[in-house]
């Protein structure tokens, strides 16, 4: 536990990307065998231990240390885990305990239900150091946040062993921790993990941004970028599974999905909900708002099933019935996909179109009016492109929409967590309910916390702590002097809201420290956006 | 007769003596000013009078290039600043010439901390503890997470990384005055005798601690060093040159930095540090309770920074305290 805590804490320090890769690969080389691969699980957020919440460690911490000194505390440090970590009231009689080996610790909280948890877990605290204790409380609860994406972790092992990333990643998802088969493939010299029926996932192909750049329609097909999510549906030895676009196995979120592909196959399309807020074409997609009600589910309701019915249109198609097609260019691609499609149910199945237009001029008039809620933009894709993972140059752009714009004004700020603990990071604006001149309020409608840079987060900050009128624990309310022009890219009528209004993906689009505060929009100007 | 302790006020720009009139630590300019330390944050230019220890005073003639109007006090020495009101300066232990203010007046005592601490440091004289009827204390590191651990295990540390690598240099930010010369000292202590290279803004500061009886070793400026020189070595620079493009001139540095604040991970992080060291020149959440309990007072006032949790430690230990609403005291850095 000693070295995963050390190599925790080095990685917090390390900015760098090459020295973040260096440090997990020395650790996967020296660590033993199932320590490495349960370290390998923890960063790359493979773990759970349902026992352990991070409410388990707040009450935890609330019988030991006064309430009020508790919030204060983790207000300043911004984490659970680390504010618990460094309050912890260590034992007197520290007589030192052997440290416990990684893999004992992954036992040991296993082995927890909801309520041995709080007898169990001081034991474990008592005989860590602060550092020791953060990276326990970390592994229970989840969400390392050392800044190391599923991607690095693999790059890693792949530089620890020297093998290449693709076929790690490969083997990575149909495995799981301690990846046993994955070390001792890599690090033991043992045989390929054989995983030729298991439904595993097979990493996404993805697309660089169009920024100024024009395409020849001859060379590149056009195809709506649908705004649900992006899903791999795979079948094998006679298993569906539903996978996210980072991997993770999301089917018992969408049951209806597992038992209507008729065939093994690795589909990639867009998992949508039905719905009507799409005009025009019949059995549409309603808007990402609708989706929304269905994401992040364990269990899924008959209700939730029969309101928010999900299915999925299809882009790709990368194998099927035991052929691998990812070699073969987009249009045989696209050929086969759409001679399969009569042999996939209609129910959960349609097939992505493709977007016709004369040359690019034709097409970019098309993409302006296009505003339905269910398309982001327009998808460019190579047409002898074969599909490959990650993200490469000139084969897929993505061509977005350009956002809606409308002026708020700052009203709340709040601090924010991680590396913006200090600073107030997220902002809550709103618009004018009337005419500001005759005495009109302004009323929230949005929160944002991106769409600056750090120097002009450093700015905001100052800004807020020189106008607060009045604090509510990490939360100041400004003076209503400061316009924002947030970029969204769709509102809806919301009952949550005192505004009655809610953007999808509100962000700073600029910051207008020119401009004052009653020359900012009224609600009404952002009600006439609604579409559904 | 007036109310108890009505001859002292505090105001947002410091406290005010009211008898004397004359203010402590005052952050804009006052005819008479005591001031308890040499940190620009307490310590200003352009009051007409400034009393303060001598070591104080040449650090402030050393900052504003002028000695007007400076009243040198020793510790342990007791001034009349006038309407029956005595000052008495005694050790804080904070940084060079640090001081704590004992105020009497009609029988009332009251002492000002300033900034301070209670770990032992080779630079300044340690902190007494002086019984008083109110108590005005910091509260900078006052949140009970704030542990400093022995400043051994972190000049360990930084040695260590030292030796890790040979073939880099090791840039500590630290404030210029006080916590370098600590740094310093503890690192020649602890058997570190080679050359310990110094941001130009340093220079002057280590200087005046050595004609103050604090031998600081070799020191050299970077300014007049190659990149090969000062591989191996550590370089001292104030906090605000650590992602400077002053740094540009140094081999490979690993940016450490000793605060306090480096205490919490993601105060590092925000500030780009790879190796933290938390050193600080502030009395710690142990510190300040244990130094209240000490020193037993009616009455704890708290000037300046995080206040809510001592009141709450105050109120939950059954002592009358406040917090004062003071401006522009500010230490991001230590």
């Amino acid at each position: 536990m000693e070295e995963f805590a050390a190599l925790l804490d080095a990685l917090v320090y390390t900015t760098s990307r090459n020295r973040k890769l260096a440090l997990i690969a020395a650790y996967l080389r020296e660590a033993p065998d199932p320590d490495r691969g349960w370290a390998l699980a923890a960063l790359t957020d493979g773990l759970d231990f349902p026992a352990v919440k991070s409410n388990t460690i707040r009450t935890l911490m609330m019988e030991r240390v006064d309430p009020v000194l508790w919030a204060l505390s983790r207000d300043f440090v911004g984490d659970t885990a680390e504010t618990a970590s460094l309050l912890w009231p260590e034992p007197d009689d520290a007589a030192p305990q052997p440290d416990l080996s990684l893999t004992e610790v992954v036992e040991r909280l296993s082995a927890l239900t909801r309520a041995s948890a709080p007898r169990e877990l001081p034991g474990l605290l008592d005989r860590m150091d602060a550092n020791g204790r953060y990276a326990l409380i970390k592994l229970a609860t989840g969400g390392m946040r050392v800044g190391v994406s599923a991607r690095l972790a693999k790059t890693a092992f792949a530089l620890a062993f020297e093998v290449p990333v693709e076929a790690v990643e490969e083997y990575w998802h149909a495995l799981a921790p301690p990846y046993a088969e994955l070390f001792q493939w890599a690090a033991h010299g043992g045989a390929e993990p054989d995983l030729a029926h298991a439904p595993r996932f097979r990493p996404f192909m993805l697309a660089h941004p169009l920024e100024d750049g024009v395409v020849d329609l001859k060379d590149y097909a056009a195809e709506w970028k649908w705004d649900g999510i992006r899903v791999q549906l795979v079948r094998a030895g006679g298993e569906t599974r539903v996978y996210s676009r980072s991997g993770d196995d999301i089917s018992a979120t969408f049951p209806e999905l597992l038992d209507v592909l008729p065939m093994d196959a690795v589909l990639d399309g867009e998992l949508l909900v039905r719905g009507s807020a799409q005009g025009g074409e019949a059995g549409g997609a309603a808007s990402f708002n609708a989706l929304q009600q269905r994401l992040g589910r364990k269990t899924v309701s008959k209700a939730m099933l029969r309101d928010y019915p999900a299915f999925v249109r299809l882009y790709d198609v990368l194998l099927l019935e035991g052929h691998d097609w990812r070699e073969a260019p987009w249009k045989s691609r696209r050929a086969t996909l759409e001679r399969l499609m009569p042999r996939l149910p209609a129910s959960h199945f349609d097939l992505s179109s493709l977007v016709d237009a004369e040359d690019f001029a034709a097409l970019a008039a098309i993409r302006d009016t296009a505003r339905d809620e269910a398309i982001e933009g327009l998808m460019l894709k190579h047409r002898e492109s074969p599909y490959v993972a990650g993200r490469k140059v000139a084969l897929w752009y993505k061509w977005k929409r350009d956002p809606l714009l409308i002026d708020c004004v700052l009203m709340y700020a709040q601090r924010g967590s991680g590396k913006r603990s200090s600073f107030y990071s997220d902002y809550t604006f709103g618009c004018w309910d009337g005419d500001p001149d005759a005495g009109a309020e302004l009323l929230p409608v949005g929160k944002a916390y991106s769409g600056f840079t750090d120097e002009e987060l450093k700015k905001l900050d100052r800004f807020v702590r020189q106008n607060t009128l009045n604090k509510f624990g990490p939360v100041r309310e400004v003076e209503r002097k400061l316009v924002f022009e947030v970029a969204f890219d769709s509102v809806h009528a919301s009952k949550r809201h005192k505004s009655g209004l809610a953007m999808r993906f509100p962000r700073i689009h600029r910051i207008r420290w020119d401009k004052p505060a009653h020359e900012a929009d009224r609600i009404a100007a952002l009600k006439a956006l609604i579409k559904d | 007769m007036s109310p108890p302790f009505s001859w002292i006020r505090p105001e947002p720009w410091g406290i005010h003596i009211v008898p004397a009139d004359a203010w402590v630590d005052p952050s804009r300019p006052v005819a008479r000013a005591l001031v308890t330390h040499g940190h620009a944050d307490h310590a200003r230019g352009g009051h007409g009078a400034t009393i303060a220890t001598p070591a104080t005073l040449a650090i402030m003639e050393l900052r504003y290039q002028t000695r007007e109007g400076a009243l040198p006090v020793e510790y342990g020495e007791s001034v009349e600043i006038g309407g029956n009101v005595t000052a008495t300066y005694l050790p804080a232990g904070h940084v060079l010439g640090s001081a704590q203010i004992l105020l009497e007046h009609a029988g009332e005592r009251v002492v000002i901390t300033g900034d301070y601490k209670r770990a032992p440091d080779p630079t300044c004289e340690p902190f007494q503890v002086t019984p008083c009827d109110i108590f005005i204390t910091e509260a900078t590191f006052g949140l009970p997470l704030f542990t400093h651990p022995p400043i051994g295990e972190e000049i360990g540390k930084l040695l260590e990384a030292r030796r890790e690598n040979p073939d880099s240099c090791i840039l500590v930010g630290a404030y210029a005055l006080g916590k370098a010369q600590r740094v310093i000292a503890e690192l020649r202590a602890a058997g570190h005798h080679d050359t310990i290279w110094l941001h130009g803004a340093m220079e002057a500061m280590c200087r005046l601690y050595e004609t103050h009886g604090v031998p600081l070793g070799d020191l050299r400026l970077v300014s007049d060093a190659t990149k090969d020189q000062m591989r191996g070595g550590i370089v001292m620079a104030p906090p605000s040159a650590l992602g400077d493009r002053w740094s540009r001139r140094l081999p490979d540095p690993v940016t450490a930095m000793a605060s306090g604040w480096m205490r919490v991970r993601q105060r590092a992080r925000q500030r780009g540090v790879e190796l933290p060291l938390v050193i600080s020149d502030h009395a710690d959440w142990g510190e300040l309770t244990r130094t209240i309990a000490e020193v037993n007072p009616q009455e704890t006032w708290i000037t300046h920074g995080r206040e809510e949790a001592l009141l709450r430690w105050c109120e939950l230990s059954q002592r009358r305290a406040r917090a004062l609403a003071l401006v522009g005291y500010e230490d991001e850095d230590d």
